[in-house]
């Protein structure tokens, strides 16, 4: 079922958490909030589970309205950050909590079903203290899906997991997440969790959202310089559009000029930011091949990391760019005091407003 | 970090000798309190076991005679049955109707007090700032015949036994609660204080209506307290004479009552000191069957 928000605001005494947000969650997606903490992605969350009452605006359930449901009405499940596993029940008495209360029949089956699911079979007598955390993740996931929620919440829940159990669990919550076509709202303050699993991806911050679509299409053409940068990173050069020739658009950046096109600018008149992103330029020692942008710095810094190197470059008007260079290309490290061209192709950059 | 250890060290590890494991400290920690308990509980109890077993026709002037009588406890038993059927009868009723009480308050400190929790806590333990038997006396004055309590009632046409609430069994119990309420409280707010309140939260979440999650959840991660408050409240109570000796009459003496006037008032030695430990293996075995009936591992 489609999970609608409209108008959605929460005010805490004179905060303001979520302000007027206005959404919808598709039937079957995976949806991921992303923000950093305080920006009212829990909040928001909090407000569809019921564990909080939204001071003003509707959360609905496809037609039905929910705004004022208490949590123990509402079809939906969470898998709470801390995962929240009833300490004196077995796993299998925790799996078996949602159902039991329902007066379902045949839980033994769901429960095993679902245990298995989440590969943990043969786990049911065991208490959560006797599990480790990325089993105890995989029980707080099992215990809200066998409700078969119409949408199962996920509050920051690979959180507590170290780097490659996290990497595991994403993987096991997409393939999960597939195999139930259940609707996921994921809230996440991890940029590469929430490309990396949801269709959708919705920044937030400050109670709002700042962009809402796909992850490729956020990242490719982000819509603000918050976004640009919350979204991975960001070289945001501040110029002044010159005017248009056929489909492209020209800036003049510090004496410079560059040429984009026009289908990639939110503004077209006045001062704005040229965005490129640090993965997309490439260096050369002497110029840039034709039809390229390009501009000049000097090398300051070289951080190696394995697949890439990560340059800072000092342009000639003092600001640092970065630059990350796969470690594919002939040649050694460039060392700082070199000086190099970055460039990159017209279509690879953006124009934002300037806030 | 081991591995890159072995590359690098060359030539023999320095010595470092392991640190002295202290096996003796628990033993020096046990050792002040250990031997406290020795000088002043074990060596007494077995002069209390001795004397309950002395020839009962002996007296403080005359001396009394080791006659291994067993047949002390018998008679004590027998004797004083009723007694001892009152104590726990009124300790029982005291231990469900301070937890009746204690419960709700325990909650209501812990989870929804907010800022008021200390000042809460503080009243709890108020109390204990005045002597006990203080405080006891002070419910003879507001269950007196003349007192406010009474008076009230007689208001409101409340029918009073003998028109009087002092000197009955529930003026006994009503103190009992009073004076154990706090030990009932002080474990269940502990134990209530220390559930996370997001296990209610996914209680709700998981379809539980307030009640049930009160029975899913709250109750049963609350047992330790319970139990400890339950112990707390029901051991001294069942022991408990100064209640029934302000609050009541003969007819409300509990077992503790009997000890006492057999060994201050009367000077029977030997069958105050059966009946001592008639009441502590009553009280063990309620307790023992208690706790196993309940069975939280956490507690014994």
């Amino acid at each position: 079922m489609e999970l609608r928000l409209e108008g959605v605001t929460k005010r805490f005494g004179g905060f303001t958490a979520v302000d007027d947000l206005t959404l919808t969650v598709p039937q079957g997606s995976f949806f991921a909030l992303l923000g950093a903490s305080g920006c009212g992605k829990t909040t928001t969350l909090r407000m569809v589970a019921g564990l909080e009452e939204p001071t003003a605006g509707r959360i609905l359930l496809g037609d039905q309205d929910v705004s004022r449901l208490r949590p123990y009405r509402r079809p939906v499940n969470t898998v709470f950050q801390s995962y929240a596993l009833f300490p004196h029940l077995t796993v299998f008495d925790n799996v078996a909590f949602g159902l039991r209360r329902r007066g379902v029949r045949d839980v033994k089956e769901r429960v095993d079903r679902m245990l298995s699911l989440v590969r943990l079979s043969g786990f049911g007598p065991r208490r959560p203290a006797q599990l480790s955390g990325g089993q105890q993740q995989r029980v707080a996931l099992a215990r809200a899906l066998v409700n078969q929620p119409q949408v199962l919440l996920l509050d920051e829940p690979l959180g507590a997991l170290d780097l490659k159990l996290r990497r595991e669990m994403q993987i096991e919550l997409k393939r999960i997440q597939t195999e139930v076509g259940i609707t996921f709202l994921h809230v996440t303050h991890d940029q590469e969790e929430a490309m990396w699993m949801a269709d959708t991806v919705a920044v937030m911050d400050a109670g709002r959202i700042q962009q809402l679509g796909a992850p490729t299409e956020m990242y490719e053409f982000p819509a603000s310089a918050f976004v640009a940068n919350f979204l991975g990173q960001s070289n945001l050069i501040a110029a002044t559009v010159d005017g248009r020739s056929g489909d492209d658009i020209q800036v003049t950046a510090h004496g410079s000029r560059f040429a984009l096109p026009a289908a990639r600018c939110r503004a077209v008149s006045g001062e704005v930011l040229l965005g490129v992103r640090p993965e997309k330029l490439h260096l050369s020692s002497d110029s840039a091949p034709d039809g390229y942008n390009a501009i000049r710095g000097v090398v300051t810094d070289a951080c190696y990391a394995g697949v890439s190197t990560e340059y800072l470059l000092r342009t000639e008007w003092e600001q640092e760019i970065s630059v990350f260079a796969a470690n594919a290309a002939p040649g050694g490290l460039l060392s700082p005091g070199t000086e190099v061209v970055a460039y990159w192709h017209p279509s690879h950059s953006f124009v934002l407003e300037k806030s | 970090m081991s591995a890159l250890g072995q590359l690098v060290s060359s030539g023999p590890a320095p010595v470092v000798p392991p640190r002295r494991r202290r096996r003796w400290l628990p033993y020096l920690l046990l050792l002040p309190g250990g031997l406290w308990l020795a000088l002043f509980f074990a060596i007494p109890a077995a002069q209390l076991f001795a004397t309950s077993l002395y020839d009962p026709t002996g007296s403080i002037e005359t001396g009394y005679a080791m006659a291994w009588e067993f047949g002390n406890y018998l008679d004590a038993v027998r004797q004083y049955a009723g007694h001892f059927g009152r104590s726990l009868g009124y300790a029982g009723l005291t231990t469900v109707l301070t937890l009746l009480l204690g419960y709700p308050l325990a909650y209501a400190i812990a989870l929804k007090s907010g800022r008021w929790k200390n000042v809460l806590l503080i009243c709890v333990v108020a109390p204990f700032f005045t002597s006990f038997l203080v405080r006891t006396l002070a419910w003879k004055v507001i269950l007196a015949d003349t007192g406010p309590v009474v008076s009230t009632l007689n208001a409101l046409h409340v029918p009073l036994p003998d028109g009087r609430l002092l000197a009955t069994a529930p003026a006994v119990i009503a103190g009992l609660v009073y004076n154990f309420l706090p030990f009932m409280v002080l474990p269940l707010y502990a134990s209530l204080e220390r559930l996370d309140p997001r296990l209610l939260e996914a209680a709700g979440d998981l379809y539980a209506r307030p009640f049930n999650r009160f029975a899913r959840v709250t109750l049963p991660l609350s047992m330790p307290g319970l139990v400890a408050g339950t112990l707390l409240t029901f051991i001294p109570a069942a022991g408990d004479y100064i209640n029934a000796q302000l609050l009541g009459t003969s007819r409300q003496f509990m077992i503790g009552n009997v000890i006492y006037s057999r060994f201050l008032r009367v000077g029977d030695y030997p069958t105050a000191a059966a009946l001592s430990f008639v009441l502590m293996a009553v009280i063990l075995a309620v307790v023992f069957v208690y706790v196993r009936r309940v069975g939280t591992e956490e507690v014994l």
